[in-house]
């Protein structure tokens, strides 16, 4: 039993070493993220697992990285998904730099995220549209955004957009019924398995979700719900305040601007989005973030741009996953606490005065 | 203790129950204008489903997609602009600021100078009645190669009417402030000017990002040359970057102009599609660019690569 396990370790630790280390500014055909995956489970099988958690439609498992300290109980999530759009490959580069640096971040004994790692775990999806991201790699298709499901009665093209066919609001605005429609939102809501993935995977935990992360490009834009403008979430301006906090702390990474606000303001319409369905389901806290750039390289951003893309992206969603964790659990939020305080001070001032008349009174 | 007194400090007590969220919706701040409006359906370029659909069979024949189609149309119909002061940040204001851009790079563009959209700063905007609407707008420029930033203001009427047409741009802008991409230019334009050895590319940028040394000027060219066409299809509904210049091969100088058929793939952001462009550019140092025989290609959705598994 011992030489068995003695050797199942040395032939994990030669595995680690023969192991290319992965590049983490160029990009990786989908192969090569499944592999590196393995990797990071095979490295830190401590706080590191696997999930799978649906199909694609060509039948390719869908998966997650969970992280975070195993502590037996149900523990808080934030949740990150990448690749939703097959065409915005600094997004699952995104993924895979976020899981590497909090994976060093935690390793830091002592540091933030380590005690973070206790109270909560982390949710990546590094590739979302599994099928859209390999066919992205084919010649002459890389600019295609959608899933790869076939067109259905007279329609002969293939994908939906699985951004748009979420069950929040879905097919009211901002969307296509043409199939062959970069936003053609599907036959029904949740129609694509990779959009039903995520909502029947979640739907079971969503109580104890803190925070909602979908990752895209380009646009350099961080949009709060709703994308129907008819809607509006309960705590927009909570939203408003930390999408800006972040919005400001990535300035300071390179100097790039990020704009933020909810689709309807500063992009434009749409419906069925993913961050919408996650603030509809009750998750506090739903963030899209678009990526760098601005339209010069637009989706093909140079693999020089990737990891200052990432370290300002990786700096404003700390911003928030601090600040969600902060909220949860170490007592209260900023403005809940000053509202103590003030109350505890004119309580203080009112006793005080009430002692002084009730002296004089007597 | 006095009533008054108790009657404040129950109120005290009261409120500091209070945690968390505010209960109830929260309508976003207002912007400042007239009448309250409702955000305008991002319409599909009209150019795309007509040319897209060439090659595809989707017989409108049915009731209910003709339905379909009309409830697509009446939400267009009904929609209220915006006019009156407009937040900078939000989109109206960043779609009019872009035709600035397009219209901008027609003017002063070259393979050494290609203007992105940095800031808007102000804008306003104006119905026109038939004639249309027209934004005023200061806003912040960049060149994508050297960096150097430009503020200007700029007017972009969007013709009202059926017939519709380009949106009409006038700006402060007096020209590049820097003059010495004249010398990168020529040199440029003297390797060139040769019928031997006709340059070709394609891909640039390549699915990577990258673009093959010395071939930059050329992207460049090509990006200021689709501007060309992005300004007279943009309109309020629509914000185009250039996504890809599929191939670019030389012509024979002629007039004095080096010559380049493009084959381009355009942006458009609120429709999210990829739009194909064939043009002819044509540039010198003296003349800059100009771009002609511009032709929509359709959408090909037959084809498809054999698929990989």
């Amino acid at each position: 039993m011992m030489l068995a396990s003695l050797v199942g370790m040395l032939l994990l630790q030669m595995g680690a070493a023969t192991r290319a280390i992965h590049d983490y500014n160029v990009y990786h055909p989908y192969t090569e993220i499944d592999s590196w995956m393995t990797g990071i489970l095979i490295d830190n099988p401590d706080i590191v697992s696997i999930e799978r958690y649906g199909q694609t439609y060509e039948k390719r498992d869908i998966n997650l990285l969970r992280i975070g300290e195993r502590t037996g109980a149900m523990k808080k999530v934030v949740w990150m998904d990448c690749g939703i759009h097959a065409r915005e490959w600094i997004s699952p580069a995104f993924c895979q730099y976020f899981i590497k640096q909090i994976l060093q971040e935690y390793r830091v004994h002592g540091s933030r995220m380590a005690a973070m790692m206790k109270e909560m775990d982390f949710y990546v999806t590094p590739v979302l549209n599994v099928d859209g991201y390999i066919y992205s790699w084919l010649n002459g298709t890389r600019l295609w955004r959608k899933n790869r499901s076939p067109g259905t009665g007279s329609c002969s093209c293939y994908g939906t957009d699985l951004n748009r066919n979420f069950n929040v609001t879905w097919g009211t605005i901002g969307v296509s019924t043409n199939c062959c429609s970069e936003t053609y939102g599907g036959t029904a809501a949740l129609s694509s398995p990779e959009a039903a993935s995520v909502t029947r995977y979640l739907e079971q935990r969503k109580a104890d979700v803190l925070l909602f992360l979908t990752i895209h490009s380009y646009g350099q834009l961080i949009l709060v719900p709703y994308g129907n403008p008819n809607l509006t979430a309960p705590n927009y301006g909570q939203l408003m305040k930390v999408g800006l906090a972040a919005a400001a702390e990535m300035k300071k990474v390179h100097g790039m601007s990020y704009r933020v606000g909810t689709s309807p303001d500063i992009l434009y319409p749409n419906s069925g989005s993913s961050r919408d369905w996650a603030r509809l389901a009750g998750i506090p806290y739903s963030f899209t973030f678009e990526l760098r750039d601005n339209g010069s390289f637009g989706f093909e951003l140079p693999e020089d741009q990737i990891q200052p893309a990432c370290e300002e992206a990786y700096s404003g969603a700390m911003h928030i996953i601090n600040h969600v964790h902060r909220e949860q659990f170490n007592g209260s939020s900023s403005t809940a606490a000053a509202v103590s305080v003030a109350t505890a001070s004119l309580l203080g001032a009112l006793l005080a005065t009430c002692v002084t008349v009730a002296n004089n009174a007597f | 203790m006095s009533p008054a007194l108790m009657r404040v400090l129950w109120v005290v007590v009261l409120l500091s129950a209070v945690r968390g969220a505010p209960l109830g919706t929260v309508t976003p701040p207002p912007v400042i204008l007239e009448p309250v409006p409702s955000v305008p359906v991002p319409s599909e370029p009209v150019r795309v489903d007509s040319g897209a659909d060439q090659n595809i069979s989707i017989p409108i024949h049915t009731e209910q997609q003709q339905q379909q189609q009309q409830q697509q149309q009446v939400a267009l119909d009904v929609d209220v602009m915006l006019t009156g002061e407009l937040n900078p940040n939000h989109y109206p204001a960043r779609r009019a600021a872009q035709v600035v851009l397009h219209h901008l790079n027609t003017r002063y563009g070259s393979p050494y100078w290609w203007g992105a959209l940095r800031q808007v700063h102000k804008a306003t905007a104006e119905a026109l009645g038939d004639s249309g609407r027209k934004y005023s707008l200061e806003v912040t420029l960049q060149d994508q190669i050297s960096g150097t930033k430009e503020t200007c203001t700029a007017e972009v009427v969007f013709p009202g009417g059926p017939a519709g047409g380009p949106p009409q741009v006038t700006t402060s802008y007096e020209g590049k402030s820097e003059i010495n991409t004249q010398a990168q230019e020529e040199a440029l334009y003297n390797q060139y000017n040769t019928s031997q050895n006709l340059l070709s590319g394609h891909n640039l940028p390549d699915s990577y990002g990258h673009v093959a040394p010395g071939m930059e000027p050329f992207w460049h060219l090509g990006g200021v040359a689709s501007s060309f066409v992005m300004l007279k299809e943009s309109s309020e509904n629509t914000l185009y970057n250039m996504a890809q210049v599929v191939s670019v091969t030389q012509l024979a100088t002629e007039n004095n102009q080096l010559r380049f058929n493009y084959d381009v793939l355009l942006h458009e952001m609120v429709s999210q599609e990829i739009i194909h462009w064939k043009l002819l550019a044509s540039w010198s140092p003296q003349e800059g660019v100009k771009a002609s025989q511009m032709e929509l290609l359709p959408k090909c959705h037959h084809c498809e690569p054999p698929q990989e598994h």
